[in-house]
């Protein structure tokens, strides 16, 4: 039936959504840092895979090799030398700065690269799909994409839960001057907070810029997504991230279903419609 | 030997002046007291030492080294650890994860997760609960062990009994006799006098920023004490 091929495509749509709003959620959850620039930082990711295509003729999953530590270096960097400096302010200092930065890599992108569209070529897998009995079709590369949410999602709980690292990260979430006072270099781990989320920033860029294409200013409507996704999901959540993912790519598939036009409309309408029901997400702030 | 030596120290919140000069010693491995009503600076001559409000290198002088500029986690390496106010564990974590918490000061020494729960044996069937459901006390309990975990040579003790029982309080200022037994030097702050002048050699009374009084507790007039507290 078409209806259950719909809701796997629009389940399985869920998974970039996760890897987009992972970074978001990991900056707000451990820094308080709502970060503006995070759809476009997701874009650049995309670029940097692109360029390596061009300089060393890989394909862009091997890419990926070369995007990940250049987008941990440049998250760590970027909270050192900058977003640490903003957050003994309060809320707006960070608005303001993220929002700059976001400006900066659209506009650097626009004189680099000029206002086309790109995409990543990663060749039959992109339109390889398993056949199952009834009519069922499942396309691989989403699956594959899912596949690497759901343990990217794994190992950021095992983090979190199970190092010292991770200790140390939930403590500074809860109470940052009392970290302090215990031994923990705050700044250093902020540093090493985005750091880590950009890597997960890195592979959503990748593997979204394989699935569709991308310019220069398609960042915002990436941030706006991985908001969703996150609020939907509850704060503080990771597993919720999945499932607020999961829930737009659902309502996005059936909008798409009724009517092409109404894709992500619809999305957006489920999200309200989340937020009116239940304001602060699914799973807010689990011990999961 | 002189281990923490304040040398007029003044602290401020925005323009508001907290603290007045204030010249403080602490030898090691004594214990002493900082007395003084609400509002005397206690807590601010505390946060001052530990680092969370910056002052001048040379006001704070620990062990020789000039500290007042350090941040707080560069003083908790060096050997000086704070158990806050109102205990401050994080809600978010097990009892066990905030005692690890401690130990991320590197420092080794005489405490580890085993003798904390021989300190306070209670603790360590409530070991995987969330902090949040303990009793008062026992948050109080893991608050001084966690600081303990850091292997302190200096610590600082904000309001042990502040909300407290009084016969959990004294339970926790029993095992105080424990933990300068291990060579740790403590001190006290209290708004309850009579428990801070009982566990300590000398004390210092604040009153709005200055120090108002100091001397010996052995054969100290209380009522002279009294009238420095409140200022009469």
């Amino acid at each position: 039936m078409d209806w259950i091929n719909i809701l796997i495509q629009g389940g399985l749509l869920g998974g970039f959504y996760a890897l987009f709003a992972i970074g978001l959620s990991m900056s707000f959850g451990i820094m308080r840092l709502v970060n503006i620039a995070h759809g476009d930082l997701i874009v650049l990711a995309a670029y940097v895979g692109l360029v390596a295509t061009w300089y060393t003729g890989l394909d862009p999953f091997s890419t990926l090799a070369i995007v990940v530590p250049v987008m941990f270096a440049l998250g760590y960097a970027l909270q050192r030398g900058l977003l640490n400096q903003t957050l003994s302010g309060g809320l707006l200092p960070p608005l303001l700065v993220t929002f700059g930065i976001s400006i900066i890599i659209q506009n650097g992108l626009l004189q680099g690269f000029g206002a086309y569209d790109h995409r990543l070529q990663e060749g039959s897998i992109e339109t390889a799909s398993l056949h199952f009995p009834g009519g069922l079709s499942v396309g691989v590369y989403p699956l594959v994409v899912f596949a690497v949410a759901t343990l990217a999602i794994a190992s950021l709980q095992f983090l979190f839960y199970r190092t010292r690292l991770g200790r140390a990260f939930r403590a500074v979430s809860d109470d940052a001057d009392t970290a302090e006072l215990m031994g923990i270099d705050n700044l250093k781990l902020y540093a090493l907070a985005l750091g880590i989320a950009m890597i997960f920033t890195a592979l959503a860029g990748v593997l979204f810029g394989i699935r569709t294409i991308f310019a220069p200013l398609s960042g915002p409507i990436r941030l706006i997504l991985a908001f969703e996704a996150v609020i939907i999901g509850g704060l503080g959540s990771m597993w919720g991230t999945l499932v607020g993912g999961m829930v737009l790519g659902l309502a996005q598939a059936v909008g798409a279903a009724l009517d092409p036009t109404w894709q992500i409309l619809a999305g957006h309408l489920a999200f309200l419609a989340i937020l009116i029901v239940r304001p602060s997400g699914l799973f807010p702030r689990t011990r999961d | 030997m002189t281990l923490l030596r304040t040398q007029n120290l003044s602290a401020f919140y925005g323009d508001f002046q907290a603290l007045f000069g204030i010249n403080v010693t602490v030898e090691q491995g004594e214990t002493v007291a900082i007395i003084g009503a609400n509002g005397a600076g206690k807590t601010t001559f505390l946060r001052a030492v530990a680092g969370a409000i910056e002052s001048a290198p040379e006001m704070v002088v620990f062990d020789g080294q000039p500290i007042g500029d350090r941040t707080p986690h560069e003083i908790v390496r060096l050997g000086i650890a704070m158990v806050p106010e109102g205990r401050r564990l994080f809600p978010s974590l097990s009892v066990e994860e905030n005692l690890l918490l401690g130990t991320h000061s590197e420092r080794t020494g005489p405490w580890n997760l085993k003798r904390i729960y021989e300190l306070f044996p209670r603790l360590y069937d409530l070991r995987h609960l969330p902090a949040p459901s303990l009793s008062g006390g026992q948050q109080q309990m893991a608050a001084v062990g966690r600081s303990l975990m850091s292997n302190p040579r200096l610590l600082l003790c904000d309001e042990l009994s502040l909300g407290l029982a009084p016969v959990v309080i004294r339970d926790i200022y029993q095992c105080l006799g424990a933990i300068t037994a291990e060579g740790a030097t403590v001190v006290l702050v209290e708004q309850d006098i009579n428990r801070a002048l009982d566990a300590s050699a000398r004390f210092y009374c604040f009153q709005e920023g200055h120090l108002a009084l100091t001397a010996p507790v052995k054969g100290f007039d209380r009522a002279a004490i009294t009238a420095a507290y409140f200022g009469v």
